[in-house]
């Protein structure tokens, strides 16, 4: 631990330091990959939705002895003829999933179940969906998206800068994008749960970039009055300086996250807990991401090309004495880690 | 990186912003047994119930739109079914805004089946004669036995025994054929009727407005204008009854099964334009026409979504959720101490301070808004646990970067506040704004994640500003932590103060 603290303070003074901004490409490009995968999934897979979006019954039997033979042929007896998920969970229950049945019918599964597995029908965990819920739910999850998009770009360009929530913005919608995909991929079931989850993670992916945000802000409040640095430079050593803090607040983060996937998974089988943490644990692992390799260097990237900017760095270069792109980083190298963190030269138009 | 070391006003007084903190939580803890709020109040996913979500539509072949009076009534006719049911804290309560609300219905225990029998039917509004009335009270029934002419003597006899104070015959059925004779008792249960099948229905009704007639006192009147066919339905049925005897000259106003009024009918009405006059008071008078407003409009209800969980199931999640808090709780003290050494125990302090509050808000709101705790809440306040980590975290980072700056630790806690303290509002403020929407665009057990993490986040400032901060103050001032000491987490090798001098 000790020598992560140790890293915190080389990190801190720029004595050791990655080069965030100047690998903008190889960042942009491990994303891209990413978002066309996910992009690639949902054309093709989709999202495996439960059944509160599609509507329909689930009925969940705990007893000494789960089959999912009885528990289909229960479900036969009931008289529905429609294709039913019969599955174990854990290893007392087993639940059936159905379309959208009549009132009347449900209450012939429950009692047919009941029978089956001799237990009483008030011990049956059912859950009824009804088939124009999804529809209402997904319109509100979207509404709370967009306003949730559009009030946080307003206090962000308002609270810090305007291009600071335009680079925070993308950064969370590259990860809803990426986490949407891996549900895709993965065929995790999406329930409210999950939605919730999703939500959430916006704002605690914000919560990583406003860190790193507040940082730049502070380093580049004069840059344009001294020719040390370049805005790229100056926003690089903002994330190399916060890199601690940002893993530290999420590996906090993802700790109780964690403690839920696994408690909530591993002892209850399925159900909002485990649904909740698994779209936040992948969520922040996402975010986390975003906040180092994405948030920064689109935002470098977009005051780079204010004029007041090009003249900071042409000057910055003058000094130097070593023509380097505007685009990428030259870092200084001390404690004789040097040529690894020399600027790799581009071709940029 | 430009070091200005400028001169910290060193005003605060930590000691005594942890004294008023201290009894802050002292003073909430007494009002929890003041108000002898004891036990949080669990939502029935953690306790085993029912809960029915419906969505309030337009009755199949009506036109129109869902009002938001439409709803009122509604709610207050679920309402009236759920309470029948006799089962202690059976709740009915509508969420959202205007006429895009869901009604809620939660009912404690196994009474599902019932519930959602109960629940789902469209109830209407139809205007009936009275055949017979009587007290509402079985021991009176019996002397008002005198069968009502015109009527079957099945319907007789279901008339003398029907026992109005028994909350299965308040319930409202929703089944009330137009065309059967009827025998029903009133919504509070005192008088019960024979009521002649219906002549006029609700949605005949175009108008219903409550007044106030200043000339005759200050009486309370409700004024309703019919449709077309109901003018001429309610004029021939109002000609016809006007001069027959008591009680055959009242009309009933039903909803769902209940007679809501059932006034004299004084003259025939041929204009569509009737008064209903009697010692109404302005809410009584408000709620009949508001009634027969919904009447213009019945609803259907669909089931949304229907839940329901046995106790056992509600044991187990209660538990999982006990026992993930634990757990989680148990990481980021165990990560904290290792990372930040002594310094940690200031966010352990934290960490319980923040879980006291909690706890006792969540004693308080249970009394005060009738807040329940659901699952979901329960996750709420384990992810918060992360966010108010967080919070210390980049406070103390902050600190520790000051000091490499070459800072004490005295003048760091100072100078690094000031700038985390920025940090923290701008990140929590973000966290509160996606608690708020979360809430808003949200039903059911979501909400109770919103909320939990919108008032973690609240809280979460709470402590930071009040407890966090003046404690390492306090603590900056001490020699253990000040001289750098090894395990204080703020020793010139851990902040990696040992590299530079080196190089």
């Amino acid at each position: 631990m000790s020598k992560l603290s140790g890293l915190g303070g080389r990190l801190y003074r720029g004595e050791t330091s990655v080069n965030f901004i100047g690998h903008r490409r190889r960042w942009y490009m491990i994303s891209s990959v990413f978002i066309l995968l996910s992009i690639g999934a949902l054309s093709v897979q989709g999202l495996h939705l439960g059944i509160e979006f599609k509507g329909g019954s689930s009925f969940t039997v705990t007893t000494t002895s789960p089959s999912v033979t009885d528990a289909r042929a229960a479900v036969e007896e009931a008289g529905v003829t429609s294709e039913a998920i019969v599955q174990l969970v854990g290893d007392n229950k087993v639940r059936v999933q159905t379309g959208s049945l009549e009132q009347a019918q449900n209450n012939a599964v429950q009692d047919a179940l009941a029978a089956k597995f001799s237990v009483s029908a008030s011990t049956i965990d059912t859950q009824i969906i009804g088939p124009s819920w999804g529809k209402e739910i997904t319109r509100k999850a979207l509404y709370g998206l967009f306003g949730f998009l559009l009030v946080v770009m307003i206090y962000l360009a308002m609270a810090l800068e305007p291009k600071m929530a335009v680079s925070a913005i993308v950064a969370v919608i590259h990860d809803v994008f990426i986490t949407v995909g891996i549900y895709a991929l993965v065929g995790f079931d999406v329930t409210p749960a999950t939605i919730i989850g999703f939500l959430t993670i916006l704002g605690y992916s914000l919560y990583d970039t406003v860190v790193v945000f507040d940082k730049v802000r502070e380093n580049t409040k004069s840059i344009t009055s001294s020719s040390t640095k370049t805005y790229s430079q100056a926003v690089n050593l903002a994330v190399n300086q916060t890199i601690v803090r940002s893993t530290n607040t999420s590996i906090v983060a993802l700790l109780p996250v964690a403690a839920i996937l696994f408690v909530g998974a591993g002892l209850l089988g399925a159900g909002t807990l485990k649904d909740l943490s698994l779209a936040l644990f992948i969520g922040l692992l996402v975010g986390t991401y975003s906040s180092i390799f994405i948030a920064p260097p689109v935002l470098a990237q977009l005051r780079e090309k204010e004029p007041a900017m090009q003249a900071l760095a042409k000057r910055v270069h003058a000094r130097g004495g070593v023509s380097v792109p505007a685009s990428t980083t030259a870092v200084a190298a001390v404690n004789g880690r040097g040529p690894r963190n020399q600027p790799k030269r581009k071709g940029r138009k | 990186m430009s070091t200005t070391n400028k001169p910290i006003k060193t005003t605060s007084r930590p000691a005594r912003t942890l004294a008023i903190l201290g009894l802050v939580l002292v003073a909430m803890v007494s009002l929890v047994f003041i108000q002898g709020a004891t036990s949080v109040r669990l939502g029935l996913d953690l306790r085993g119930g029912t809960s029915v979500t419906l969505q309030p539509r337009i009755a199949p072949g009506d036109e129109g739109k869902v009002t938001s009076e439409a709803i009122d009534q509604a709610v207050s006719i679920i309402r009236q079914r759920v309470n029948s049911l006799g089962v202690a804290e059976s709740e009915v309560a509508a969420q959202g805004s205007g006429t895009n609300r869901q009604i809620v219905i939660s009912v404690p225990g196994d009474t599902g089946r019932r519930v959602v029998d109960l629940v789902g039917q469209t109830a209407e509004l139809r205007f009936r004669q009275v055949l017979a009335s009587a007290s509402g009270i079985p021991a009176a029934a019996d002397a008002a036995a005198t069968p009502a002419a015109g009527v079957s003597a099945e319907v007789n006899a279901k008339f003398a025994a029907l026992d109005c104070t028994k909350p299965e015959n308040l319930q409202g059925t929703g089944v009330d054929a137009p065309t059967d004779t009827l025998v029903a008792c009133d919504r509070a249960g005192a008088t019960k009727y024979i009521l002649a099948p219906a002549e006029v229905l609700g949605r005949q009704i175009s108008k219903a407005s409550a007044g106030l007639d200043t000339q005759a006192g200050s009486a309370w009147y409700v004024s309703l204008t019919f449709n077309n066919e109901g003018t001429s339905a309610f004029g021939a049925l109002t000609s016809r009854v006007t001069s027959l005897p008591e009680p055959t000259n009242q009309v009933a106003i039903v909803l769902d099964g209940l007679v809501v009024s059932s006034p004299r009918i004084t003259e025939a009405i041929p204009s569509g334009n009737a008064q209903i006059t009697g010692s109404f008071t302005q809410l009584e008078a408000q709620d009949l026409a508001n009634v027969l407003k919904y009447g213009a409009l019945p609803l259907a209800f669909d089931r949304g979504e229907v839940q329901q969980v046995s106790p056992t199931l509600g044991a187990d999640q209660l538990n999982a959720g006990l026992l993930a808090g634990g757990l989680g709780l148990l990481l980021v003290v165990i990560f904290t101490l290792l990372y930040y050494r002594a310094l940690g125990f200031v966010t352990v302090g934290s960490l319980t301070i923040a879980g006291l509050m909690l706890y006792v808000l969540f004693l308080l709101m249970g009394e005060w808004i009738g807040f329940t705790l659901t699952l979901a809440g329960i996750a709420g306040a384990i992810v918060a646990i992360g966010v108010t980590a967080d919070s210390f975290i980049v406070y103390f980072e902050r600190v520790r970067d000051e000091m490499r700056e070459g800072r004490s630790l005295r003048t760091a806690a100072e100078t690094g506040w000031v700038r985390a303290r920025r940090t923290i509002l701008v990140a929590d403020f973000v966290s509160m704004i996606a608690a708020v929407l979360l809430y808003v665009f949200s039903v059911g057990g979501v909400r109770g994640f919103a909320f939990t993490l919108g008032l973690t986040t609240i809280i979460d400032l709470i402590v930071i500003f009040w407890f966090t901060k003046p404690a390492l103050v306090l603590v900056s001032r001490s020699k253990f932590f000040n001289s750098g000491h090894p395990l204080s987490g703020f020793s010139s090798k851990s902040l990696g103060m040992s590299v530079a001098k080196e190089a």
